[in-house]
């Protein structure tokens, strides 16, 4: 047995399942800070990191933690911290830095309700558009939703797949209720569990470009400090060397390829669920704890004759645009049901495009909302 | 160099000479070498660099005892010395230097 | 045969990313001179280059990372040094060099700075202070001193600057030193002191600025370097908390602290890992 994975059945938190999903993953570094609901990710891994010869600190702030992250993820480590609202509020500047100079690592937001410290012990998921556009400029970002301590462990496994494969932060965007909630998790064996690293770059190092798309997926190879590259990484826009490049075509390229590289490679990015949707004449949109209570809802509804279906969008962002699409056509109307008063509503909205009415079933955030709140809204509106 | 005494070793010691070289292409004109070179071996340029800027010039050549200043405090990379090994200068021969 | 050794190469340019020259940085600026002292001192330590990695924050002197030929990251404002520390806790076979501004590092990223101070962090902190924000146009730093004219301060400023090796000293730094670009060997021994120091050494280079900060207050740069000779005292061993900067009285300079305590790796790993003291897994 590998002494990073944990195999074996156990009845946890979401968040302790999110650190041993980090740590079976092969985390090595963990920069901390501790907030509500997301200090016992830090705490655990605290716990457990030292003995698997990583390293977990605590820094001054979110933005050192960060930062801390993205330098230990260059040193060749895989790295990730874990946070909530005004911590992550904290972290943008910096995810910014991850895209930019495309730094493979995790950040964890347990979602609590917002504006501002809103309520540190209460969830919600009034981060969801932050994720997507938070920091400043345009970019492409991925961002998962677990709905179970189960699936947050694999969640940030996934994550760290995903961070390696595309370089870039990947975000898990769980809730105060998956964070703190206990249930049964499996930890598989390690021989189980697929890892993916970053690709290394072959060749001659004097001429290695280390922004060089390459391969079928267009991800530039991956040197790490102190293989002899002499790499230079920086945030401002930069050519494929690397370095700066202030004119409106090397901004025009770099965005482009940082956009592509995931809208290109979606379907192999995205992950969805399906519940009852075949016969769906209403969809049911949600994620993370929400779509718990959205699953209820439909056996609910079709007991009472109402063709509901439930589309759980595992992958949050990059968005499934094209399904909705698709969805809309066919169907008489979407209800998105989250945490917040309309964000991924907005979207679903948009993709339908005026083929189906989309509601929304949201709420400010403090509690969850109840599977008979929204069957009464599939009664109310269709 | 003026010195307030004469070390009793002045006979033995071998004073070292050098070869300035000078970058111009790169020089910014900022004259720190000019203005701190210990033996004032260099002067402004009367010509301009390829950015326009005044480079310096070597006028003592001979008086270069290549202590590398020019080179350390030259923000442009644009200025070094190496040892003019043919031309080792003995302390003796320049005893009127040093009186 | 001499003659065929002097070419338009110079001696640091193996350290240099030639291509990138000419550098931003100002006719007059002492930003150059700090950065060249900077990579004598490098060769000069003869510490593993291809291990050395130079971090960045974002100004004027920020830009450095991007003109030293070794792994080098041109980070965001301020953070620089978290940046850094997450390099060399993941990897502590590797030499980490931050080589950023006064306002880089002690406004913006100031809590970092006395974080990793406390923590001895096993880093080297190069800052070049020119008393002023020089990338933006010459507004008020946390190290300008009072009275001094900035854009921002144009009837002249109202606060007190920093005394930033007393900052240092107090935060937990073991190796502080202050020189000036004019004092250039002496800057360059202690840098190369500092790289080879074992915990979080820090070294305030005074520069000019005279773009920023001398035409506002009417020095040119040579008379900025003029003030750094005649006001200049060199004081090893000086009490840190004497070392304001006072251009009427004199600029205490030299090496002022030199010493030795635990890591923070290595108390981390004295307490969570006694018995076995092995590097970090090589996750990726």
């Amino acid at each position: 047995m590998s002494k990073n994975v944990n195999t074996g059945e156990y009845f946890i938190t979401g968040d302790v399942a999110c650190a041993e999903g980090a740590l079976a993953a092969g985390c090595g570094f963990f920069g901390g800070y501790p907030i509500t609901p997301a200090t016992e990710v830090a705490e655990h891994i605290a716990a457990r990191l030292p003995d698997l010869g990583g390293v977990y600190i605590q820094l001054e702030d979110e933005i050192a933690a960060i930062a801390s992250v993205l330098g230990a993820s260059w040193a060749g480590v895989k790295s990730m911290t874990a946070t909530s609202g005004p911590g992550f509020s904290l972290m943008m500047e910096n995810i910014g830095l991850g895209i930019c100079t495309e730094t493979p690592c995790v950040i964890v937001n347990i979602q609590r309700a917002g504006p501002s410290t809103g309520l540190p012990t209460l969830g919600a998921q009034g981060d969801m558009m932050q994720a997507r556009w938070g920091s400043h400029g345009h970019y492409e970002i991925i961002a998962l939703s677990p709905s179970s301590p189960q699936e947050i462990f694999y969640q940030t496994i996934e994550a760290f797949n995903l961070s390696e494969k595309y370089r870039l932060p990947v975000l898990i965007m769980s809730d105060e209720a998956i964070g703190h909630i206990s249930e049964r998790v499996i930890i598989p064996k390690a021989r189980d569990i697929k890892l993916i690293s970053r690709i290394k770059p072959k060749g001659k190092k004097n001429y290695f470009k280390p922004y060089q798309p390459e391969g079928h997926l267009g991800i530039p190879p991956m040197a790490d400090i102190g293989e002899g590259y002499n790499l230079h990484i920086t945030g401002l826009t930069h050519d494929h060397k690397g370095y700066p490049d202030m004119t409106p075509e090397g901004q025009e390229e770099m965005v482009n390829r940082l956009i592509k590289k995931i809208k290109d490679n979606r379907d192999d990015i995205i992950r969805t669920e399906d519940y009852r949707m075949d016969d769906a004449e209403i969809v049911i949109v949600s994620y993370g704890v929400s779509a718990r209570s959205s699953l209820a809802a439909v056996d609910i509804a079709r007991a009472q004759g109402i063709k509901a279906g439930l589309f759980r969008l595992i992958t949050v962002w990059p968005f499934s645009e094209l399904r909705i699409k698709e969805l809309a056509k066919k169907i008489r109307g979407f209800v998105t049901v989250e945490l917040n008063l309309g964000q991924i509503h907005l979207e679903v909205e948009r993709a339908a495009g005026g083929n189906a009415p989309a509601f929304l079933v949201g709420h400010h955030g403090g509690t969850v909302i109840s599977p008979e709140t929204i069957v009464e809204a599939l009664k109310n509106n269709f | 160099m003026r010195l307030w005494r004469v070390p009793f070793d002045t006979n033995e010691i071998e004073v070292s000479k050098g070869i300035i070289h000078i970058i111009e292409d790169r020089c910014k004109g900022c004259g720190f070498c000019i203005e701190f070179c210990p033996r004032e071996v260099l002067e402004f340029s009367d010509n301009f660099n390829i950015k326009g800027y005044y480079p310096p010039k070597v006028v003592k050549p001979d008086a270069c005892v290549n202590c590398h200043y020019c080179e350390i405090i030259c923000p442009e990379f644009a200025i070094y010395s190496i040892e003019d090994i043919n031309h080792a200068v003995n302390s003796k021969n320049q005893k009127q230097d040093i009186n | 045969m001499k003659n065929s050794s002097l070419s338009n190469k110079h001696p640091l340019d193996e350290l240099i990313r030639t291509d990138r020259i000419p550098h931003i940085w100002c006719p007059g600026c002492g930003v150059g001179t700090v950065f060249s002292s900077f990579l004598i001192a490098l060769r000069e330590s003869g510490i593993d280059l291809k291990n050395t990695v130079v971090v960045s924050g974002i100004g004027c002197s920020g830009r450095a990372a991007g003109y030293v030929k070794l792994d080098s990251f041109h980070t965001t404002h301020g953070r620089a040094i978290p940046f850094a520390t997450g390099i060399k806790l993941a990897n502590p076979d590797l030499n980490v060099i931050v080589f950023s501004g006064d306002g880089d590092l002690f406004a913006i990223g100031g809590n970092h700075f006395i974080h990793a101070a406390r923590r001895n962090v096993d880093l080297t902190v190069i800052c070049v202070n020119n008393f002023t924000y020089g990338m933006t146009g010459g507004q008020a730093a946390a190290t300008t001193p009072s009275m001094a004219k900035t854009t921002t301060t144009p009837k002249g400023n109202s606060e007190s600057p920093f005394n930033l090796p007393h900052l240092a000293y107090a935060s937990g730094a073991t190796y502080v030193a202050r020189w000036t670009m004019l004092h250039a060997r002496d800057l360059t021994e202690a840098i190369k002191e500092a790289i080879l120091k074992r915990g979080f050494s820090f070294i305030e280079a005074l520069a000019p600025c005279p773009t920023g900060y001398g035409r506002r207050n009417k020095e040119q740069p040579l008379q900025t370097l003029k003030i750094y000779q005649e006001k200049a005292i060199i004081k090893n061993g000086a009490n840190p908390a004497e070392a304001d900067i006072d251009f009427n009285k004199g600029i205490i300079l030299g090496k002022f602290i030199d010493i030795k305590k635990p890591t923070w790796l290595d108390t981390y790993n004295s307490i969570y890992r006694p018995q076995d003291n092995s590097d970090i897994i090589d996750a990726a």
